[in-house]
């Protein structure tokens, strides 16, 4: 048993507080009536009623997830096979460029990625818009779903592969059959992630996006600059609770998955 | 009637099921196997046995077709192996780990192999079901990997790789996971299995008991050579050299000069000390080191001199390791030289004799020992 | 076995020679041409086309004019150390506030860990503009701090925070703060507690015991957790331009105002050229550190 002392407790409390009271502040006050953010005048709906009717939010939430859902599809399956070569292939030629690659745009500032990118399209004459967007998103995720990837691929029994080798599948059919079946949490894991990140940028699209496509963070910047709104409060309430939602049903589920096998296992070992 | 001994290598008409030819292996600079040759023929129990690094593992990997020799050939059938990826070999592994695919049921885990090979749905039943019965397994079908014991995964491991009836069957250290116990009564059932389906194993393994159990010959390897290719009683009687004296079983070496005398020769291990006499086909010079290897249960001890022995040598007791069945004692001859000596406990503990320090008499006879020349 | 490779590593390969060096290198070759009104605002200094003569002409037409700029107008260098600056003292700020919780998730029951660590997690999923703009409601001049503190009564007249720097510490903090307590966690989750009552047993008190034994335990994960917060904070945009004021000066809004505002591609590309030479520095010690831990559980 760990020592628990008021210190610990205390640092938690305050920690936990710190972490959570702006956004549940958020929370209440998107309920407010009142057009001034920082006044009760009593609960209402009439914000979330606002931004529902609000064509331009509309029309930003759908672009959003539109480039979300192509740029993280397309970077989980680019972002595996990296972490494959990375992981399996050993030596190749231009190996640290590679790596190097992979791993710079998780540390490269977004500015300097969305002006990169920027250039390149003017550079190439190719119209900002959805398309745009959807290329530079897939590009910094990949390396992530990359690394996600990666990390799991390096705990894998290699002999499971063998293995299936050994049973007569081809090398193909070893990968479609057991290793992405086995590796498949991390590959969710690392599509979701991109999903999250494409979902939450705001400078690489605001450098990538044309006047054609403007996402949901470039509405939102664009609005808040000017100060706090309460339809933005009503909007980040419901970005809030979609995430914790999805955050809590994921812990829920691999919870429940991890002690059912903790479960199976001691009954297992009691079995012998 | 006694039934034919099985021992196809030494009929020179037999033809071997798999040849090593010269065949070398090399990961960079580090060689693996060294210009190893050697015949295994079909439904041979062949143990590969040797310490961790040895070239074992090696072997058995390129027998599966994950690897491939860097000289040499490796022939299955009078077929050369070189160009056939794993998945179009007839031969099936058994891996250590088991590596049983997490998110498939025992029973999906014996088929698939049949499945990869297009068999008919009605087939792939019938042919699981025997694999299941074969292994007693046939209540934990529907489970996953993680709901099954050590036990009953190594079975399921056995069952999933003997499923398509390879011609050869690879087992790598098969009962390395198992607790002392389990892996008697596995090494038996084994051998069960071995003999029901008629296929060829190669078991690697690091551990002598289990290849002198299961093996109908045993190849004692050693950095990348195969050292001695024998049955277990030859290896553990007849070694051929200090290495796989001292590898196999507790062995009691003594290093001498040898003058032939009679059938054998003498052999002077001490100044002032009567030389040992062995009998021996090994040929030796006048005056030639050589060692002479003597395993602990052909020592007698006695504290009077045996009348008729053939060698006998006085010592003191130094040390004794009782084993319940089997006493050890360690011996100190005149010089220092450590030997040890066991009996069975054929009495019970009071009606012993023989306690420390007490000078006792060693005796062997001229055919106990074996002389070694390296 | 190499063929299947190479088509595995060609896709991902082109991809990020395409769209991450190649455009890295426009930015380069952009931060050594000359302005120009047009669009796009620079005069291409190199046309891939023409062959090696053309090349040559790159060459001597090269100019480090936006480099030079950059150190004549003090609004740049000011930018940098600034950047540095708020990013070594938010960095700071971040790791007392960080390591105390991760001491705290560290030390609790087994069983509470899980949870804690979820609700670390949570806010780093949740959008991170949306984190900054929660604290510009409690910030501003009439927001919800002020309102507090003007209710306890220890000030009389509002305070001004938002559009300062401590603002950006604030914002930086907070919105990082799961990047340095992660790290920190799970290295003080893998102490041994024996080895604290080894200390204890050997004469320490317990805070000496902490200085000595805990404190350097878990110090790959504080260096960890340090570059987490300090790497992409020198680059930070959001968080200056929502919660800073005009007097915040971060490279990053330099960057998106130079390339936004002012149209001076050039200027801005060279500016990114050094924001990036600034950052190899901790990249490397970062990747270094990265390496040694890895080493070590080895």
């Amino acid at each position: 048993m760990r020592r628990f002392s008021w210190f610990n407790a205390t640092s938690l409390t305050l920690g936990f507080a710190f972490l959570y009271i702006p956004m549940i502040i958020l929370i209440i006050f998107s309920f407010n009536a009142s057009e001034l953010v920082t006044v009760w005048a009593g609960f209402s709906t009439r914000w979330y009623g606002e931004l529902l009717g609000n064509e331009a939010f509309l029309d930003a939430a759908w672009v959003t997830l539109q480039v979300a859902v192509m740029s993280s599809t397309i970077a989980t399956v680019l972002g595996t096979m990296a972490a494959t070569v990375m992981v399996r292939g050993g030596r190749f030629m231009g190996r640290t460029l590679f790596s190097g690659m992979i791993y710079a745009p998780l540390v490269m500032p977004e500015v300097i990625t969305g002006l990169s990118l920027l250039l390149l399209f003017i550079g190439i004459g190719l119209d900002r818009g959805v398309l745009t967007i959807v290329l530079a998103h897939t590009t910094f995720s990949m390396c992530y779903v990359s690394v996600v990837v990666s990390s799991r691929l390096v705990s894998f029994d290699r002999s499971l592969e063998e293995a299936a080798l050994d049973l007569g599948c081809s090398p193909f059919e070893a990968f479609r059959l057991v290793t992405l079946p086995i590796i498949a949490p991390a590959v969710i894991s690392g599509w979701l992630l991109a999903f999250t990140l494409s979902l939450d940028d705001l400078v690489i699209a605001s450098f990538t996006a044309g006047p054609s496509a403007t996402t949901l963070p470039i509405k939102i910047f664009s609005s808040i600059r000017l100060g706090v709104s309460p339809e933005i409060n009503a909007l980040s309430t419901i970005m809030i609770a979609i995430v914790t939602v999805g955050v809590l049903t994921a812990s829920i589920v691999s919870k429940r998955a991890s002690v059912a096998q903790q479960r199976d296992e001691q009954a297992a070992a009691r079995a012998t | 009637m006694a039934q034919t001994e099985f021992a196809p290598w030494n009929d020179p008409e037999a033809k071997p099921l798999i040849q090593f030819k010269n065949v070398t292996k090399r990961f960079g600079a580090f060689t693996a196997i060294d210009d190893l040759t050697q015949d295994i023929y079909a439904q041979e129990f062949f143990a590969l046995l040797g310490p961790s690094g040895c070239g074992k593992t090696t072997m058995m990997r390129m027998l599966a077709g994950f690897e491939n020799p860097t000289e040499g050939q490796i022939l299955l059938s009078g077929q050369n192996m070189a160009e056939v990826p794993p998945n179009k070999r007839a031969v099936n592994m058994m891996f250590q780990s088991y590596a049983l695919f997490p998110h498939l049921s025992v029973w999906d885990n014996i088929a698939f192999g049949l499945r990869r090979a297009r068999m008919p749905k009605p087939e792939i039943d019938a042919r699981v079901d025997e694999m299941l019965r074969l292994t007693r397994l046939e209540k934990f079908a529907k489970r996953k990997p993680h709901q099954i014991s050590g036990g009953q995964r190594q079975r399921v491991a056995l069952a999933r790789s003997l499923a398509k009836a390879p011609k050869l069957l690879l087992l790598d250290e098969p009962l390395g996971a198992l607790d002392a116990k389990l892996r008697q009564d596995t090494q038996f059932e084994l051998m069960d299995i071995q003999e029901k389906t008629g296929t060829t194993f190669v078991i690697v393994t690091h551990d002598q008991e289990e290849a002198m159990t299961v093996a109908s010959r045993v190849a004692v390897m050693d950095e990348g050579r195969i050292v001695q290719v024998a049955t277990p009683a030859e290896i553990y009687e007849a070694p051929n050299t200090v290495y796989v004296a001292d590898f196999i079983g507790d062995v009691n070496i003594i290093e001498g000069a040898a003058t032939p005398s009679g059938d054998g020769y003498d052999i002077a291990w001490a100044e002032g000390q009567a030389p040992f006499h062995a009998k021996t086909q090994t040929k030796l010079s006048n005056g030639q080191r050589c060692y002479l290897a003597i395993r602990p249960e052909k020592i007698g001890i006695a504290t009077e001199k045996p009348e008729g022995a053939d060698n006998t040598v006085q010592g003191k007791i130094i040390d004794i390791a009782y084993l319940g069945n089997l006493s050890t004692y360690h011996v100190e001859l005149p010089g220092g030289k450590m030997i040890k000596a066991q009996t069975a406990n054929t009495r019970r503990l009071s009606r012993r004799a023989l306690t420390w320090e007490d000078d006792v008499w060693l005796s062997w006879t001229n055919t106990g020992s074996v002389v070694l020349d390296r | 076995m190499k063929l299947r490779r190479f088509f595995l590593l060609l896709p991902p390969y082109l991809w990020l020679l395409a769209l991450f060096l190649v455009p890295f290198l426009i930015v380069l070759k952009i931060s050594l041409s000359d302005i120009a009104l047009a669009i796009p605002p620079y005069t291409p200094t190199l046309d891939i086309g023409a062959g090696w003569d053309s090349f040559r002409t790159f060459l001597s037409g090269l100019d480090f004019e936006n480099f030079v700029f950059l150190t004549q107008d003090d609004l740049y260098w000011k930018a940098y150390l600034s950047s540095l600056r708020i990013a070594f003292i938010a960095t700071a700020l971040t790791l007392l506030v960080g390591y105390p919780i991760a001491y705290g998730m560290a030390q609790s029951a087994a069983e509470w860990r899980p949870t804690l660590m979820m609700l670390v997690i949570l806010p780093f999923w949740t959008s991170f503009l949306i984190r900054v703009y929660s604290w510009m409601g409690i910030l501003s001049t009439e927001g919800f701090l002020n309102q507090l503190l003007l209710w306890i009564g220890v000030i009389d007249a509002p305070l001004t925070i938002l559009n300062t720097n401590v603002a950006v510490y604030i914002g930086i903090v907070y919105t990082y703060l799961p990047f340095m307590i992660l790290p920190i966690y799970a290295t003080l989750e893998k102490l041994d507690e024996s080895l604290l009552e080894a200390a204890e047993d050997l004469g320490c008190s317990r805070i000496t015991a902490f200085w000595l034994i805990t404190i350097p335990l878990s110090r790959s994960g504080i260096i960890a957790g340090c570059f987490l917060v300090f790497i992409p904070t020198i680059g930070e945009f959001v968080i200056p331009s929502l919660l800073g004021g005009s007097q915040t000066l971060m490279i990053g809004k330099v960057l998106w105002e130079e390339f936004f505002n002012n149209r001076d591609w050039p200027v801005a590309s060279a500016v990114a050229v050094i924001l990036l030479l600034i950052l190899i520095v901790p990249i490397l010690l970062f990747q270094r550190n990265q390496q040694k831990q890895q080493e070590a559980e080895q």
